[in-house]
């Protein structure tokens, strides 16, 4: 028993591979919120006055605004006066004015797998690398330039492209959506926007590496992405922060756009500190992605992979406004220790003979709380619309939660919707197959996790279901036994 | 809140009369259940279990009560003549929630059955009342029990001793009558000791042209090894309220099923709350609904499995036509240490028009390992291949349509145990969908 303990605590020890912190010089401005800080925010990345007043309004909202509780969550009080709303780490102290990346942050990326230099990248991935509050590097810039494709931080964006930034932010989740939302719009730093001109096929997957390293800080990143008529980008998004005791705060907002017969498929292996095996810490990640499918024949793919955060408040959804417009939704959250999610989709059928699919897989372990929540709406124009929707939960062990939480709207007639979910452990007769043949008992739950994942794994591009199967082995390891 | 403030302010007014005609066991809980009324008032369209109901706009007109009992002078044998052909009934009527003077025995002494007035029952028999009324009905959780529990002066007390078997099923028709628009309360309790079997069939019907809002609490008590068929049939017509709260505690090695079917309505809001409290109960809960013209049916279900080896199915079937709305969510709960739990939930919607609106919510919420629990949920239209199929073999476009929603029900209906009440049920359905049942015989509007 002892032995089997030790392992556990070894595991659990071992687990979270980037949970260390980097010692670098960041400037980080006061704990606390109000307007002056918002102003100073503004001021330190150069924001023409329309931004400030936006973030100014979103604030004034927020302030009106409680924080929501119909989550299936254990929300810990967050003390939004405790936090700092801005971290720099690229700021060199005083006066060294040069452009060079400090080699401590290189060697940060670099250790995350994350090379920042492009002789260096193995796979044709441009990528955006955001510490804290502010973007370090985007790589594969000038090759992206040639096809006229921007990809950049939002902040460059708003500096150099401002009147396409003006144009979307805030079209898809306006600050009034919800409480997240509205304290997002008001403090947000880094995060990237991606622009792919009319008939161009984006030559190599984006992506954005976010990473929390100062202490008392909260992330608060924007993404935008415009998929102009008929072109095409696959985005992926990956994510991690240090080990730390006390909860770290992760609001952020995401938005695409998609016009006419254009494509946008955006992934995302979300693996933020999960707080260790007493459910101390982690990351609180409460997060607003929408996709809004503007133009006939557009299409927009979520996958995702949950396996870290203390709590999870996720709900990648779509707006079908385009005639023949798909949406798919694929998700896996694995929840282990006292980690709780409360993630689904959200679609919105509006336009006619619109499709979505959604595939959801949860996987309970530990003291974990994991929830689906999902809505499908279907319009009273929504002539043809079609959805279907299956959701599965897979538990480990008996001090775990599985629930499911959809829910259904429909207000037309030629409308198929259909929902079936499944709740069940892990068969013991496959497990004992997997004996019968040597394979430990750690390895088999492994491999049958793995396989139950597969629908949804194998959306994924190749770099990152590499990682994603990983993480999930490893995000299990110890459960059983 | 401001739509309860004339209940509450009818409560104060009319306290002392709604106690000093109703027995001191009603009365005992009166306070309490207001008190929580008052805290909770009635639950705005936030409140997730009322979400799709709004219920202060049911209860804002201003309806009547017959808080002094007075009697109306009518016999339901003679109106009402929707009796089930073939099944040899007990029948009762309840008179909007008095227990009908007329009814045949009050009392089946033989095997100690009693089947009476809840005001009788109260003072006759407190020790089984006592025991039993509002232990169930939750006050501080659901402002229509508290309502309820608050204003309720009489109703129907139905207790089967131990091993005793009915032959015949207990048939109850609801008549409600009025000549001015009428809010009813009724209180159901319904106790099945050990080893008990009893079958119930809950017939609603209005005979008067007037608006009626009814709340109704339905207490079931089932001891291990009992047995309880309940069916509850709604007939009434477009300008029923209907706020129904049944409650049902099982024993172990229980079977239990309920079976309700909405015909014709107004506006009907029925929560269904089942406790699994022994191993190895089985249960059934079954529903469907036919609505057309402005109708709006709302079912909310939660299966409560709170010990292990249990299974539940339920199933329940829409058939949403012109401009009705239906709603369902149906919740299932595996308690921690509920092992073994096996529970399958379906909800299936065939939408008509276009501006007919469905909702559904199949919901699961387990915090056991070892169970299998799945539900399933299909909003759509009549397939198209299989009308085609049809009108191919000479059965015309309308004919054909008719049969598939009459078969699309049908499941439900075949899950009626009674095969008289199954028949006619069938006979009801296909009337119903031919459009030639607007009420029953001996309704007031149809004449």
């Amino acid at each position: 028993m002892s032995e089997s303990n030790e392992f556990v605590r070894k595991v659990a020890e071992e687990k979270y591979k980037f949970g260390f912190t980097t010692d670098i010089h960041t400037e980080i401005i006061d704990k606390g919120l109000n307007e002056d800080v918002i102003r100073t925010i503004s001021s330190k990345k150069g924001e023409p006055e329309w931004l400030l007043e936006f973030r100014l309004e979103a604030y004034r909202y927020w302030l009106t605004q409680k924080q929501p509780e119909w989550g299936h969550l254990k929300m810990p009080d967050i003390d939004y006066q405790a936090i700092s709303y801005y971290a720099d780490p690229t700021k060199k102290k005083k006066d060294s004015g040069s452009k060079e990346i400090d080699p401590e942050l290189m060697k940060t990326f670099d250790k995350l797998g994350i090379p920042l230099e492009e002789r260096l990248a193995l796979s044709g991935t441009a990528v955006d690398a955001v510490m804290d509050s502010v973007s370090v590097k985007t790589t594969f810039k000038e090759r992206l330039a040639e096809k006229n494709i921007i990809f950049c931080s939002i902040s460059e964006a708003v500096r150099e492209y401002p009147e396409l930034v003006r144009a979307y932010l805030g079209s898809v989740v306006p600050y009034r959506d919800n409480y997240f939302a509205a304290l997002n719009s008001a403090v947000f730093s880094d995060g990237s926007f991606v622009y792919i001109p009319k008939n161009t096929r984006c030559p190599m997957e984006l992506s954005t590496y976010f990473r929390i390293n100062a202490r008392n800080t909260g992330q608060f990143e924007r993404t935008l992405i415009v998929c102009d008529e008929g072109s095409y980008v696959s985005y992926l998004e990956g994510c991690t922060a240090p080990m730390r005791d006390e909860n770290q705060l992760h609001a952020a907002i995401v938005e695409i756009v998609v016009m006419d017969n254009a494509e946008v498929k955006y992934s995302t292996v979300q693996n933020w500190y999960p707080g260790d095996a007493d459910g101390k810490g982690g990351v609180l990640n409460l997060v607003t992605k929408r996709g809004h499918l503007r133009g006939v024949n557009s299409k927009l793919s979520w996958t995702q992979v949950e396996t870290g955060s203390a709590i999870t408040w996720k709900y990648p959804s779509c707006i079908l406004t385009g005639d023949n417009s798909q949406a798919e939704f694929y998700s896996v959250a694995v929840t282990n220790n006292y980690q709780q999610a409360d993630t689904g989709t959200k679609m919105i059928h509006i336009g006619k003979n619109t499709r979505s699919t959604i595939i959801s897989k949860g996987i309970s372990a530990g003291r974990s709380q994991n929830s689906y929540r999902g809505l499908v709406k279907v319009g009273a124009n929504a002539d043809g619309a079609r959805n279907y929707s299956s959701c599965d939960s897979l538990l480990l062990g008996s001090l775990c939660g599985a629930h499911t939480f959809p829910y259904m709207d429909v207000h037309n007639n030629t409308a198929t919707v259909e929902h079936e979910a499944t709740t069940s452990k892990i068969s013991e007769e496959q497990l004992f197959y997997c004996n019968q043949r040597g394979i430990s008992t750690e390895e088999a739950v492994g491999l049958i996790v793995n396989g139950y994942a597969k629908d949804v794994i194998n959306k994924l591009p190749m770099e990152f279901a590499v990682e994603a199967q990983k993480l999930l082995s490893v995000s299990l390891e110890g459960t059983v036994g | 809140m401001n739509g309860g403030k004339q209940y509450i302010d009818l409560y104060r007014e009319s306290r002392e009369i709604i106690m000093q005609h109703s027995a001191s066991l009603m009365n005992a809980v009166r306070d309490e259940a207001f008190g929580c009324f008052e805290r909770i008032g009635f639950p705005s369209r936030k409140v997730e279990r009322y979400k799709y109901t709004d219920v202060e706009k049911a209860f804002a007109p201003d309806y009547g009560l017959n808080l002094t009992r007075i009697d109306i002078p009518v016999n339901p044998q003679d109106v009402f003549k929707c009796d089930v052909p073939n099944l040899s009934t007990q029948l009762f009527f309840m008179e909007n929630d008095a227990f009908y003077k007329g009814n045949q025995r009050s009392v089946l002494s033989e095997d100690g059955v009693i089947i009476t007035s809840l005001k009788k029952a109260a003072d006759k028999y407190s020790d089984i009342v006592g025991k039993y009324y509002s232990k169930l009905a939750d006050v501080t959780s659901d402002s229509i029990t508290a309502l309820n529990t608050a204003f309720a002066q009489d109703g129907l007390f139905v207790y089967v001793p131990r091993n005793v078997q009915l032959k015949r099923p207990v048939q109850i028709v609801n008549i409600l009558r009025s000549g001015v628009d009428m809010m009813v309360n009724r209180r159901v309790l319904i106790v099945l000791e050990e080893g008990a079997d009893a079958t119930f069939l809950f017939c609603d019907h209005a005979m008067d042209n007037v608006h009626f809002l009814t709340t109704q609490v339905i207490e079931v008590f089932v001891a291990d090894n009992a047995h309880a068929d309940i069916y509850e049939l709604e007939e009434t017509h477009t300008k029923c309220k209907r706020f129904s709260n049944l409650y049902i505690k099982t024993g172990g090695y229980c079977t239990v099923s309920h079976n309700n079917i909405t015909l014709f309505n107004g506006l009907t809001r029925n929560t269904t709350d089942v406790i699994l409290d022994g191993e190895y109960s089985e249960l059934t809960l079954n529903g469907c609904v036919v609505a057309d013209k402005k109708q709006y049916v709302d079912n909310n279900t939660l299966i409560d499995h709170r010990k292990p080896n249990c299974t539940s199915n339920e199933l329940y079937k829409y058939v949403v036509d012109e401009s009705a709305v239906g709603a369902f969510a149906g919740r299932i709960l595996v308690q921690k240490d509920a092992q073994h739990t096996v529970s399958q939930e379906t909800n299936a919607n065939l939408c008509v028009t276009k501006e007919a609106r469905v909702y559904t919510q199949p919901m699961l919420e387990i915090y056991a390992d070892d169970v299998k629990c799945a539900h399933g949920s299909t909003i759509g239209l009549l397939d198209e291949s299989a009308l085609f199929y049809m009108q191919q073999r000479g059965i015309s476009a309308e004919e054909a349509r008719m049969l598939l929603k009459f078969a699309f029900v049908g499941q439900v209906i075949e899950q009626v145990k009674l095969e008289p009440l199954r028949d006619r049920l069938q006979r009801l359905v296909e009337k119903r969908f031919r459009g030639e049942l607007n009420k029953c015989i001996g309704c007031a509007i149809c004449k």
